[in-house]
């Protein structure tokens, strides 16, 4: 399982690197969510996966599955969704400001002006 | 187990909520932001007090024991540089009352400003690594909204850049922490601490310190992680610029010194020989662009990025009197970088230009402004009875009694080029015959800008009074055991 799970975060990660690569905002954008898809797949792989009973108190289990992982995940994904809202609408807002999406055209102080 | 450690966390976040519900009146957001900065400093500073007396202090959140629930630990450093940060708050917040113009600030200015102060003093007091995490998201998601705030061209395009480098460290921030989590199965520092120093695979644990490197020098400035900061830094208001300036970055360096001096010392040898050829590039760098602009914020903006080389330099010479002179410098840097943006912001008030050569003679009309100038190159160079010279001296002497000579040699060299630097700034603006400016009301700058340089002075002229506090800061650091025992015992 974990093998599967690195190929698949490893998928994200090269996906994530070439749109993040790109001059359109949005493909950016879309980048960096996957960037984070793939740091939190990660995080949950590294506590180890489907080792045993779930984590609950009333389960009298030998072996049961790490609970941190999942905590961290979860943070970390509230974290993130908000960050790309934000994202988000903050592209949109500099594409009306600015009437572009190219960040190449992003640059200098006076230009658009 | 106080609570004393919650409240520079507490009362900011408080304020904050607070705030949102009367955004209405702008009269009153301020009287709050003023009575809770006032009381963050107090609470601060009692902090401060209570770390001295008693040692040092931790809360574990919800009661759940240390290496398990969360922890927050306050040792000195981490008690001072809060105390820092309340003052710099303060300061900044009396500098946005006359310069931040009421359209702006009516919408939910001090509430972002609160919420910056949340993470930041969160930052200094967290005892876990993923809470770092956290709080370093709360800081930086109110920093985005400070940055963007206002809403002109060059700051949307600017935050879009500044966000989507921070969105790629903070991803780069979780897999680090991911897989020291694998590695050590722990996420608490002293336990990690515990867990590392009877690792027997160091490899690992030097890749993930070094991914740690990347992530914090990035938030902290970092050659070359540095080059997002000259662009993002030119956008916002001199207000949220001094906040900036004083906070954001030195909350990259204090994780480095915390992570770097407690956690990963297994391989000193090759991390933080890293670490110092990183630092010293970042004082070349740094000094180079301050030289080389004639643009007022630039030069302070390089200034910073050199002033984090000298702390990084300080952090990796690992021995007790240069981690005194690191946490020395670090705190006089917050407290003189922020009042040098006050100063700039001020200057580029009167002359409505940030480019030196436009105008000059601003010590006829503004002989105060001008000679807050001069003072404040005095103490950024270092020169003896002014702050800057203590810490400086501290690292410097630790790194030839290491024998590292050239590094040494560098630093010493960079602080004569950053007095240059602002020297410019003095001459070219303050000397010969007035023109290109108008008279303005400045006045009201004049009072955090010359309470901060008066701090600063004091801090550096009474530094016996301050030693102390510094040693003891200086001395958790050099021997992390203090620290690990009163987070996992009691």
């Amino acid at each position: 399982m974990e093998v599967v799970m690195i190929i698949v975060i490893g998928c994200l990660f090269a996906g994530a690197t070439y749109l993040m690569l790109s001059k359109s905002l949005l493909r950016i954008i879309i980048g960096t969510g996957l960037l984070s898809h793939g740091a939190h797949l990660l995080l949950l792989t590294m506590g180890g996966l489907k080792t045993g009973a779930p984590p609950l108190l009333d389960v009298q289990a030998e072996h049961y599955v790490d609970p941190v992982p999942q905590a961290l995940i979860l943070t970390a994904i509230v974290i993130s969704f908000g960050v790309t809202a934000f994202l988000l609408v903050l592209a949109y807002r500099s594409y009306q400001e600015i009437g572009t999406d190219n960040i190449e055209r992003m640059r200098g102080k006076e230009d658009h002006d | 187990m106080t609570n004393a450690v919650i409240f520079p966390i507490a009362i900011p976040l408080t304020t904050a909520v607070l705030l949102m519900f009367c955004v209405k009146s702008l009269k009153v957001q301020k009287m709050i932001s003023l009575v809770s900065a006032g009381a963050l400093i107090v609470a601060s500073a009692w902090l401060v007090r209570l770390v001295d007396h008693e040692g040092i202090q931790k809360l574990d959140v919800g009661n759940w024991p240390a290496p398990f629930g969360i922890t927050l630990v306050s040792d000195m450093l981490s008690a001072l540089l809060v105390l820092t940060t309340s003052v710099i708050a303060l300061a900044c917040l009396l500098y946005s009352f006359f310069t931040i113009d009421s359209k702006q600030a009516s919408m939910y200015y001090y509430v972002f400003f609160q919420f910056l102060i949340v993470g930041v003093n969160g930052a200094f007091t967290t005892g876990d690594i993923f809470n770092l995490f956290v709080f370093y998201e709360v800081m930086l998601m109110s920093s985005y909204a400070l940055l963007v705030h206002g809403g002109t061209k060059i700051q949307l395009q600017e935050t879009m850049k500044y966000m989507v480098i921070n969105v790629f460290s903070s991803a780069l921030f979780v897999i680090a922490v991911g897989y020291l989590y694998a590695v050590t199965g722990t996420l608490n520092m002293a336990h990690l601490a515990v867990r590392i120093s009877g690792a027997e695979n160091t490899a690992v644990l030097t890749v993930i310190c070094l991914l740690f490197l990347i992530v914090f020098g990035l938030k902290g400035a970092l050659f070359p992680f540095y080059v997002w900061m000259p662009g993002a830094y030119s956008a916002p208001p001199a207000a949220v610029l001094a906040l900036f300036g004083g906070l954001l970055t030195k909350v990259g360096v204090y994780s480095i010194l915390r992570t770097f001096s407690l956690i990963f010392r297994q391989d000193v040898g090759y991390t933080h020989t890293i670490l110092a050829w990183l630092a010293i590039a970042t004082v070349v760098f740094g000094v180079i662009g301050a030289v080389a602009y004639r643009d007022m914020r630039q030069i302070a903006i390089y200034n910073i990025v050199a002033a984090i080389g000298v702390m990084a330099f300080g952090i990796s010479l690992m021995t007790e009197e240069s981690m005194e002179g690191t946490i020395f410098y670090l705190l006089q840097d917050m407290v003189m970088k922020t009042a040098l943006f006050f100063i700039v912001g001020a200057i580029a008030y009167v002359a409505g230009t940030n480019q030196l050569g436009r105008f000059s003679g601003l010590l006829g009309s503004y002989p105060l402004l001008g000679w807050t100038v001069f003072l404040s190159a005095l103490a950024l160079g270092g020169i003896p009875p002014f702050s800057g010279f203590i810490g400086k001296a501290l690292i410097i002497r630790a790194a030839f009694d290491k024998g590292q000579l050239l590094f040494a040699l560098v630093v010493l060299l960079s602080s004569l080029l950053v007095l240059y630097s602002v020297m410019k700034i003095f001459i070219q603006s303050c000397w010969g015959e007035a023109r290109g400016y108008e008279q303005k009301r400045v006045a009201p700058l004049y009072v955090p800008i010359v309470a901060l340089l008066s701090l600063a002075v004091l801090y550096g002229v009474g530094a016996e009074f301050v030693r102390p506090y510094i040693a003891q800061a200086a001395a958790t650091l050099a021997d992390p055991s203090m620290y690990i025992e009163s987070v996992l015992k009691e």
